[in-house]
């Protein structure tokens, strides 16, 4: 009798807390749209969006996040273009390739990397890499889209190689064993068998590490430059959505326009993310 | 018969730890020989040794040589060697795709291309395995979701897929139903013609079903090889008739 009760309680306190997290995210979102509708009901979704310029205190304000989505995009795309096959092909050398000793030195300074806070990547980029970004392109600022990847890219290789190596370390010994025995080398085997076998988690480590980048903050701030201009290239300072948020809520007005413009990007930065999410889940359940 | 395979004082060692006695055997062509024995005699050891998957285990070491046709195999490239020695592991391990890819997979691999050439290998590795005609309405669909003992068969088929000279099976029924075993007993018996089989069983019955020979391993030594018959109605050792009428083991 008694150890039901406990298991009654357990369960209840359980189903709490769990219960808990999904109306905080629910709160979450609804303040998030709440005040994001009340702006685009003022200064329209296609103006928002599409506009051009982002003068937050001339006057009249504008409000286009355009550049700034296409800084956020170009940032995230060059962080991946770095940090996916590094960190796919350095998972694949510590989970396949590496003798015992060294896999687990490397192991440990990936987790090391993970370890490191953000705003100390994006100070030490700030004094190392940008002045060396501006003197080997021979541009006017290190300050570029080109920096803040390359930062970025640092970043989103530690969630990459943990759970790509997981995921090709979780790949049953028998497959390759198999394949082994039908003659297939080394290579044929790990290009054939086990990418293949470990590719849904793969893909999950990449969506995983380009939603850390999408969502990050700080290091971008330091590095990009922040000129909310459409850039021509990614040798052009860029400023992001996170950034701009980050920089500019300090300064609004409670309730105000300003204030509300925020919102409106924290909506469409949510949008975005959910639908890398949303793309990453049809495309591993094709795969099943 | 000729010769297929020759090991001749064959030792050997894990971590130093000695699993297999100075053994001297033949393989025949065209036989089944099946490996008796009980657990720790060194039968898969010995498996693993002829096609060198025990090359990849790094507390490996081994002793004497091993000749398949007059070529010694430790002087053969690995990949080279298991395509001529295919082997089948107790475990059907399908690879999660679909019927059809897991047979084309190695002919893929060893650099078939033509599609219609593939589509004759499939089929014929199939019927060889004994399993065409419960698989051919469904190519396509996943490896995964099909019986233990298909699983098996269609591991025989991807095997024969690439034409090897000998099929090594490791205790290739230990988890199956005595239907299925019986099936891929079928398939067995009818490689034979073909193929030169060399088969590990803990299964006393099956040895004295489908081996040509038979080989009583004990403790890492050879007790005793005869033609199966003759072994299961007069051994010659008193151990092997121990372990045969179920004494031990």
């Amino acid at each position: 009798m008694n150890s039901k009760i406990t298991d009654y309680i357990i369960e209840k306190i359980i189903f709490l807390c769990g219960i808990i997290a999904i109306v905080f995210v629910v709160l979450i979102f609804g303040f998030l749209l709440k005040e994001g509708f009340a702006f685009f009901k003022e200064y329209g979704v296609f103006n928002f969006i599409f506009g051009k310029y982002w003068y937050p205190s001339s006057n009249p304000a504008s409000y286009g996040v355009f550049s700034l989505i296409i800084g956020s995009l170009l940032v995230t795309l060059g962080a991946a273009i770095i940090a996916v096959p590094f960190g796919i092909m350095t998972a694949l050398f510590i989970a396949e390739l590496a003798p015992k000793g060294i896999r687990d030195i490397l192991k440990s300074i990936v987790e090391l990397m993970a370890a490191i806070p953000s705003v100390v990547l994006g100070f030490v980029g700030m004094v190392t890499l940008v002045p060396l970004v501006r003197s080997i392109l021979d541009i006017p600022t290190g300050l570029t889209a080109f920096s803040g990847s390359i930062v970025l890219g640092f970043m989103a290789m530690p969630t990459i190689v943990s759970i790509s190596e997981d995921a090709i370390r979780s790949v049953p010994w028998q497959y390759k064993e198999g394949a082994f025995a039908l003659g297939a080398t080394k290579w044929q085997t790990i290009r054939r068998v086990v990418l293949k076998a470990a590719m849904p988690g793969i893909i999950a480590a990449v969506m995983l590490g380009i939603g850390r980048v999408i969502g990050e903050t700080m290091a971008v701030l330091m590095v990009t430059g922040n000129a909310a201009a459409i850039p021509t290239s990614i040798f052009d300072p860029v400023r992001t959505l996170t950034a701009t948020i980050a920089a500019e809520m300090g300064e609004t007005v409670r309730g105000g326009l300003h204030y509300r413009a925020l919102f409106g990007i924290g909506l469409v930065l949510f949008t975005i993310t959910f639908l890398i999410n949303f793309i990453a889940d049809l495309f591993l359940n094709k795969k099943k | 018969m000729v010769d297929k395979i020759k090991v001749e004082n064959l030792s050997c060692f894990y971590s130093g730890k000695q699993v297999l006695k100075n053994l001297s055997l033949t393989v025949k062509a065209n036989e089944i020989l099946s490996i008796i024995g009980p657990s720790n005699s060194g039968k898969t050891s010995f498996l693993r040794t002829l096609n060198r998957m025990n090359d990849m285990n790094v507390y490996f070491s081994r002793k004497g040589n091993i000749f398949l046709d007059d070529d010694n195999i430790f002087d053969m490239n690995p990949e080279k060697l298991r395509t001529r020695i295919g082997m089948l592991f107790a475990m059907p391990i399908p690879l999660p795709m679909s019927i059809y890819d897991n047979i084309a997979y190695a002919p893929r691999v060893l650099g078939l291309k033509n599609k219609k050439n593939m589509d004759e290998v499939v089929e014929q590795s199939l019927r060889d395995a004994s399993l065409w005609d419960e698989v051919k309405d469904r190519l396509n669909s996943s490896a995964i979701k099909m019986s233990g003992g298909q699983q098996q068969r269609l591991c025989i088929a991807r095997i024969l897929a690439i034409e090897p000279e000998v099929i090594l099976f490791d205790e290739p029924c230990s988890g199956l139903d005595p239907i299925s075993t019986a099936k891929v007993e079928e398939a067995m018996l009818k490689l034979k013609e073909k193929y030169t089989i060399v088969l590990v069983t803990n299964n006393v019955k099956q040895a004295s079903r489908v081996g040509t020979r038979t080989a009583f391993f004990l403790m890492g030594e050879l007790i005793e090889i005869d033609k199966t018959q003759n072994m299961f109605l007069t051994p010659k050792n008193k151990t092997t008739e121990d372990y045969i009428t179920g004494r031990f083991g």
